[in-house]
């Protein structure tokens, strides 16, 4: 558990992950202009995590911290996911269901105690 | 170092300066991850209705100025070296380069604000898309588009807060530096504030694209 070592980064390494950064705003800020479909979400996504993952290891230093430590930042991600995971697969199916065809040809008195088509 | 200054440099509960530490980082790691979920909770209902309301969000977005976005995030990017440049000079007990990179972060930080408030908020204001105060959007989907605005001004309002909360500890920190608090490799807080720092700049992170680059700009 203990790390007495108190891990010092080099200035190059701070300034390189900078420069990464600003080169992956100005990607991402100029794929924005080109049409991908809906592929200019998931490449506006996946640069957003990468930059964030680089902000994590190398700043808040989670390259050198103990294991408990990279356990909660885990935790937080995976509550995050979960959230908006599982809150999205509700919206996402909510369709209607089709009338069955048997059901099509009910006598009129029983159709007309169902619900009306699908809007 | 004699162990009577180690022994007030180490709070009663702990056993040493490691384990102080640790339980420092921990605790705000622990923080950052509420922060994460409270952040969360607004971006999943922001995803929920940029799902239902696609095009509205879409029109809603491209109202919003790109160039003042990318400008922020990168204040922001630089503010993160800054800071980390701060916590390294604090683990290396140079005072004079821990200030010279708290002010930096703090000025990088105030013209975030500055950025988010005099020029994007204002001109939202004076275009007519501040739900609320100042709303005279026209358009087909107003009301949607009115949603959007309000998902906008709420995500930055609240990572602004953030912000400001930021740039308090800044200030907070330069005073303490300059009284020579962080000398001798002390420098929990330093550290703790530099998580909280970049926290706030990952959330920016990904709401300069959730909010600013709907649909592309094609």
């Amino acid at each position: 558990m203990s790390e007495n070592v108190v891990h010092i980064e080099s200035k190059k390494l701070y300034i390189t992950i900078w420069f990464v950064l600003l080169c992956f705003t100005a990607l991402t800020t100029g794929v924005a202009y080109i049409d991908l479909g809906p592929f200019n979400t998931v490449v506006a996504l996946v640069i957003a995590i990468f930059k964030a993952s680089l902000v994590v290891f190398f700043f808040m230093h989670a390259r050198h911290s103990e294991r408990l430590v990279r356990v909660v930042i885990v935790c937080a991600v995976f509550w995050l996911l979960i959230l908006i995971s599982i809150s999205t697969t509700d919206f996402a199916t909510r369709r209607r269901i089709p009338e069955p065809r048997w059901f099509q040809n009910q006598p009129l008195i029983l159709q007309h105690l169902q619900p009306g088509p699908t809007s | 170092m004699s162990s009577e200054a180690h022994a007030t440099l180490v709070a009663e509960q702990f056993d040493d300066q490691v384990q102080q530490h640790q339980a420092a980082s921990l605790g705000m790691w622990i923080f950052l991850c509420t922060e994460v979920l409270f952040f969360g909770g607004l971006l999943a209902s922001y995803n929920i209705y940029r799902y239902l309301y696609f095009s509205a969000f879409e029109t809603g977005s491209h109202h919003l100025a790109v160039v003042w976005g990318a400008t922020n995030t990168a204040v922001l990017i630089c503010s993160s070296l800054t800071m980390a440049l701060a916590v390294r000079a604090a683990q290396m007990g140079k005072r004079n380069l821990l200030i010279t990179f708290l002010v930096l972060t703090l000025i990088f930080g105030l013209a975030f604000l500055a950025i988010k408030f005099g020029f994007e908020w204002r001109h939202e204001y004076l275009d007519g898309l501040a739900p609320g105060v100042n709303f005279t959007y026209t358009g087909p989907n107003a009301h949607h588009v009115e949603l959007f605005m309000f998902f906008y001004f709420a995500l930055t309002g609240l990572h602004a807060l953030h912000m400001i909360v930021g740039v308090g500890i800044m200030t907070g920190l330069i005073i303490m530096a300059t009284r020579g608090a962080f000398s001798n490799g002390h420098c929990n807080a330093v550290e703790i504030a530099g998580l909280y720092w970049h926290f706030v700049d990952i959330v920016w992170i990904f709401l300069f694209p959730l909010l600013y680059l709907i649909g592309g700009r094609y």
